[in-house]
């Protein structure tokens, strides 16, 4: 961290170069007193306001009762009830959306990585960097093309004699919130551990081929134990991605499903009449509870990882 | 929410019909990997092309079961999608224009006055990540003030929110890549000033990652269901799910689909068009 600057030259040091310090009038001397402040303010306060504010509002009102006054009411009625299977629905589609396509994506990204076209390489980079992101609205409709009633895959299907919905998968229902998430959480996965696969040195692995070991003992002693980190990483991101997402459930399910976001947008919209009006809020303050110990699982679990990522 | 350090080509994707299978070489020792390779990106292929392909065809084929252009035809006409087109638009616009002066003079300041507050921009543009934008949404609604509530705008100031994210990393990346500090010194050194300075030296030297900035936020914008739901303004991915057409969804898909085309092309032109020039920045 070096201070590569002219904010405040001393008036004795030479001036470098041409006109490079102007003559030192009152007004300028001034401003650099203030400039860093000034350039920097605008954005904290606009962090402030917009993160801040409103995060400390949902704190506030989580412990509000309907009449004003601090009660614990809210939040000991979302650990119970219809509120308490939403955190439970959602930690589980969290949970099965994180470790199904975490597992899976390392497959996928090591299979490109260690493919010797580099046409698919950068391919793949680039797509998952577009497919990652691409959740919501637009994804579900195009799942009702693909997996709903008249759907393409859902006739290819019957016609193979395959009927997905006697196999218990409803496409808008907790089995089809949970496919759908699979197309923005593998790419996800793929951008959060290609990394660390370009960190696996090829030497360990010759040098433990040059020792005798067989491929297998190469991974269970090498591989896994260097990736392990980043892939629990990984999927502590997926985790949070899954729990946290709205737009995607709330289209395909119309809000029918319980879980915890649809729950907050449904006392947002006053879709629920209940004896705490600020139950919304408690719900949100368990998310932030629940997400603020996955990062915190996250942050140690990157430590861990970036002892092999140079 | 992901890290997205590398947006483009999606239409690669659609170009492929087929599973990009890698040809089989005779080497000995490759032979056990490659038949599995195989199989997970035949899997992974068919996963995300076939959903891609059942929406155009959605889009493209009329409930008679006819090929045709007229569902997209009909896209423009349907009740209720050029307001929604409009309001979409505009958001895209104030959106971009606040997260640029907001985020590009702190940014480029930062890196060159004080490295010391990065690691505070670095915490700070991440939140909006880990909060997630239905809590941030229910806090926003119960403490904005009525006069606030009442404009579309309060979205696109929470969008500059949720922009943070990729901005700064996109514009982080791009100030790492050019040696500001000299650049900045020979400005200096010139007679220029901190405005001329931003303006003539170092914003066109970071063209490439304010482009590209601005497409992920416009993208965003276009995209963003959570809050516009959630505040009552029927934005585009709000008119998708509360039209009620007799096509039978059709006209939802299909607008659906041609928001993620034009995403995609948009994307591909700019990281074409990056790559094109520093190519030539390289010589």
């Amino acid at each position: 961290m070096e201070n590569h600057d002219a904010t405040a030259p001393t008036p004795d040091a030479p001036a470098s170069g041409v006109g490079a310090v102007a003559p030192g009038s009152r007004r300028r001397s001034w401003w650099r007193r203030l400039a860093p402040g000034a350039a920097v303010a605008p954005f904290l306060l606009y962090s402030a306001l917009g993160i801040g504010i409103p995060t400390l509002g949902v704190l506030y009102y989580a412990f509000r009762g309907n009449h004003g006054g601090w009660t614990t009411g809210n939040v000991s009625a979302v650990v119970h009830g219809i509120y308490l299977i939403g955190f439970e629905n959602s930690i589980k589609l969290a949970l099965l959306t994180s470790i199904i396509p975490g597992i899976f994506g390392v497959f996928v990204a090591y299979a490109i990585h260690t493919s010797r076209s580099q046409w698919l390489r950068r391919m793949t980079a680039t797509a998952s960097g577009v497919l990652a992101n691409f959740g919501g609205v637009n994804l579900t409709f195009m799942f009702v093309a693909t997996l709903g009633s008249t759907g393409v895959l859902t006739l290819w299907l019957a016609a193979v004699h395959i009927n997905l919905t006697s196999l218990g998968f409803h496409l808008f229902t907790f089995s089809g919130v949970a496919v759908v998430y699979m197309y923005f959480q593998v790419p996800l996965m793929v951008l959060a551990i290609t990394p660390a696969l370009v960190g696996l040195r090829p030497s360990w692995r010759e040098a433990a081929e040059n020792m005798g070991a067989s491929s297998w003992r190469y991974w269970r002693h090498v591989g896994v134990p260097v990736l392990m980190p980043s892939v629990l990483g990984g999927m502590l991101l997926l985790f949070g991605s899954a729990f946290a997402a709205y737009a995607t459930a709330q289209s395909l399910t119309t809000g029918i499903i319980a879980l915890s976001p649809i729950q907050i947008g449904n006392f947002i919209n006053g879709n629920v009449f209940s004896n705490y009006q600020n139950i919304g809020y408690a719900i949100a303050f368990g998310m932030l509870v629940i997400l603020a110990a996955v990062m915190t699982l996250y942050n140690y679990v990157q430590k861990r990882a970036s002892r092999w990522l140079h | 929410m992901a890290p997205l350090d590398a947006p483009s080509a999606g239409l690669e994707l659609l170009a492929e019909e087929m599973a990009p299978v890698p040809s089989f070489s005779t080497g000995r020792p490759r032979r056990r990997i490659r038949w599995w390779r195989g199989i997970v990106l035949v899997v992974t292929a068919a996963f995300f092309l076939i959903p891609i392909y059942a929406g155009l065809r959605f889009s493209f084929q009329g409930v008679d079961g006819h090929y045709s252009l007229s569902t997209l035809k009909e896209l423009p006409k349907a009740q209720g999608f050029t307001a929604a087109l409009w309001l979409s638009t505009r958001l895209a616009i104030a959106t971009v224009l606040v997260a640029v002066v907001l985020m590009v003079p702190t940014t480029v300041y930062v890196h060159l006055r004080l490295p010391r507050l990065r690691r505070l921009m670095d915490f700070i543009t991440v939140l909006p990540i880990v909060i997630p934008p239905i809590v941030l949404i229910a806090g926003v609604l119960a403490v904005a003030p009525l006069w606030l509530k009442a404009t579309p705008y309060l979205l696109s100031l929470m969008y500059v929110i949720l922009a943070m994210p990729f901005i700064y990393r996109s514009l982080d990346a791009g100030l790492i890549a050019i040696d500001l500090k000299t650049l900045s010194e020979a400005s200096r050194s010139l007679g220029g000033r901190w405005y001329s300075t931003l303006a003539r030296i170092i914003l066109p030297n970071i063209r490439p990652a304010l482009i590209s900035a601005a497409v992920l936020t416009l993208a965003m914008v276009f995209g963003e269901y959570t809050m516009a739901s959630l505040d009552l303004w029927t934005t585009v991915p709000v008119w998708i799910v509360q039209f009620n057409g007799a096509a039978n969804g059709h006209i939802q898909i299909a607008a659906a689909m041609a928001g993620l085309v034009v995403t995609w092309v948009v994307l591909t032109v700019i990281v074409s068009l990056d790559r094109s020039q520093r190519r030539r920045a390289r010589g």
